[in-house]
């Protein structure tokens, strides 16, 4: 065992972890962070991603000790209390959810897709670059529609 | 995943002494092929070396002639690297290919070159553009060094620094990308430098990347769309599995290795 210490949503945490304990067991279970889900932990539906120094990553498959030091952002430090991110706001708005397991990872990615590609970033950049989050409600009509609109918002 | 020890060291010479320390100790890099791995119980190694700390391990270098990437620099930077957009375009776009965004934010050169994944697209490109892959102690050149499935030619303990590869004239990647997973069905980097020599690098389609020299002979004629999918590539060495059979493979590679010249720039 041995003590990691990182910034997640702005609070700096700190809690004794194994090697084998994954960012999102710490996130989830250690900091009682339970926005970020874990769908198939096999690197595949992106359920789990979150930013870690300001990149996308997939928290099933990082290890919280490599995170040592690092600025971690989660679902739940996107709103200003009860004022919705842009990005949330447009996926309830667009209706990009149906039973909403996904929508924490969707999330997480749109909003690394609108900082990496800009406001305007186009329908086909958008498609491919979710292609590392599955959803298996929706058909992502709906997803892109928000995606569009939050980055407009953003 | 069976628990292990995990060490940080901050040189390779510092991670180099901790592999010969471990009983079953595993370099990570992006740890994206290596932790899922472990998840299944596929591997369990003693003890975990992350790469990543180490100093000086990420970052492009593009002289005249010559692209060099430093082992930890990630897919991601790769793809949007401008110097790299410029000097060989078809290197970048394949970085943009591999998996996901997030894996492409973790995952590095350094790890698929040297984990050599038959469906890996790294591969293909080492061996399409002549590169050379430098580690802590030598220098191999990219036809010596995939020796088979998820074999190479490095040693015990042997750590990849960088990867080099020269500037040819014009190259393009083409890939037909497994729908799930985005590893390459088959894959094919096609490169002539400025003497007129044809090199295409084929990942994918058997048990380790290779070179189509069929096709390099006839390109090395008549560099034309024409003249690659004229060339019947033999599926006796190639793979079926549930993807795709070996003559399926076979004529994927001669047909991207046509798109590939048609798009070269």
């Amino acid at each position: 065992m041995s003590v990691v210490k990182m910034k997640i949503n702005g609070k700096a945490v700190s809690g004794e972890v194994e090697p084998r304990t994954l960012l999102v067991e710490f996130i989830r279970e250690h900091q009682g962070l339970t926005g970020t889900h874990v769908g198939c932990d096999t690197s595949q539906c992106g359920a789990c991603v979150v930013h870690v120094d300001g990149k996308a990553i997939k928290s099933c498959t990082t290890l919280a000790v490599a995170c040592e030091g690092a600025t971690v952002t989660t679902v739940e430090g996107l709103a200003k209390g009860i004022e919705l991110h842009p990005m949330q706001a447009a996926f309830k708005e667009h209706h990009g959810l149906q039973c909403g397991f996904c929508t924490p990872g969707m999330i997480m990615s749109a909003i690394d897709i609108v900082k990496r590609n800009g406001k305007n970033v186009s329908e086909e950049v958008i498609r491919r670059e979710l292609s590392g989050n599955i959803c298996r409600c929706t058909g992502y009509h709906n997803i892109v529609k928000a995606v569009q609109a939050g980055a407009a918002n953003m | 995943m069976e628990n292990f020890n995990y060490h940080r060291p901050a040189t390779t010479t510092a991670a180099a002494a901790l592999m010969k320390k471990g009983k079953d100790a595993k370099y990570m890099a992006g740890g994206h092929t290596l932790l899922p791995t472990m998840k299944q119980g596929l591997a369990a190694p003693t003890d975990i070396i992350d790469l990543t700390a180490i100093k000086n391990f990420s970052g492009i270098k593009v002289s005249k002639t010559s692209v060099s990437i430093k082992a930890g620099t990630t897919h991601m930077e790769v793809a949007t690297s401008k110097e790299i957009k410029k000097a060989i375009p078809a290197l970048a776009e394949m970085a943009g290919k591999i998996g996901g965004v997030h894996v492409r934010h973790k995952g590095t050169i350094g790890g698929s070159v040297a984990n050599a994944d038959p469906a890996a697209d790294y591969p293909s490109a080492c061996l399409g553009l002549g590169a050379t892959i430098e580690t802590n102690k030598r220098k191999i050149e990219a036809d010596k060094f995939f020796t088979g499935m998820f074999a190479t030619a490095l040693k015990d303990g042997e750590i990849i620094t960088a990867v080099h590869f020269p500037i040819p004239k014009k190259s393009a990647h083409q890939k037909f990308p497994n729908p799930a997973s985005r590893y390459a069905l088959t894959g094919v980097f096609v490169s002539q430098d400025a003497k007129g020599k044809v090199r295409v690098g084929v990942t994918g389609a058997a048990a380790t990347a290779f070179r189509a020299t069929d096709i390099e002979a006839a390109l090395s004629k008549d560099f034309s769309a024409k003249s690659a999918t004229s060339v019947k590539i033999a599926s006796k060495s190639l793979m079926t599995d549930m993807h795709a059979t070996a003559a399926y493979r076979a004529n994927l590679i001669s047909v991207l290795a046509g798109r590939a010249v048609a798009a070269a720039k």
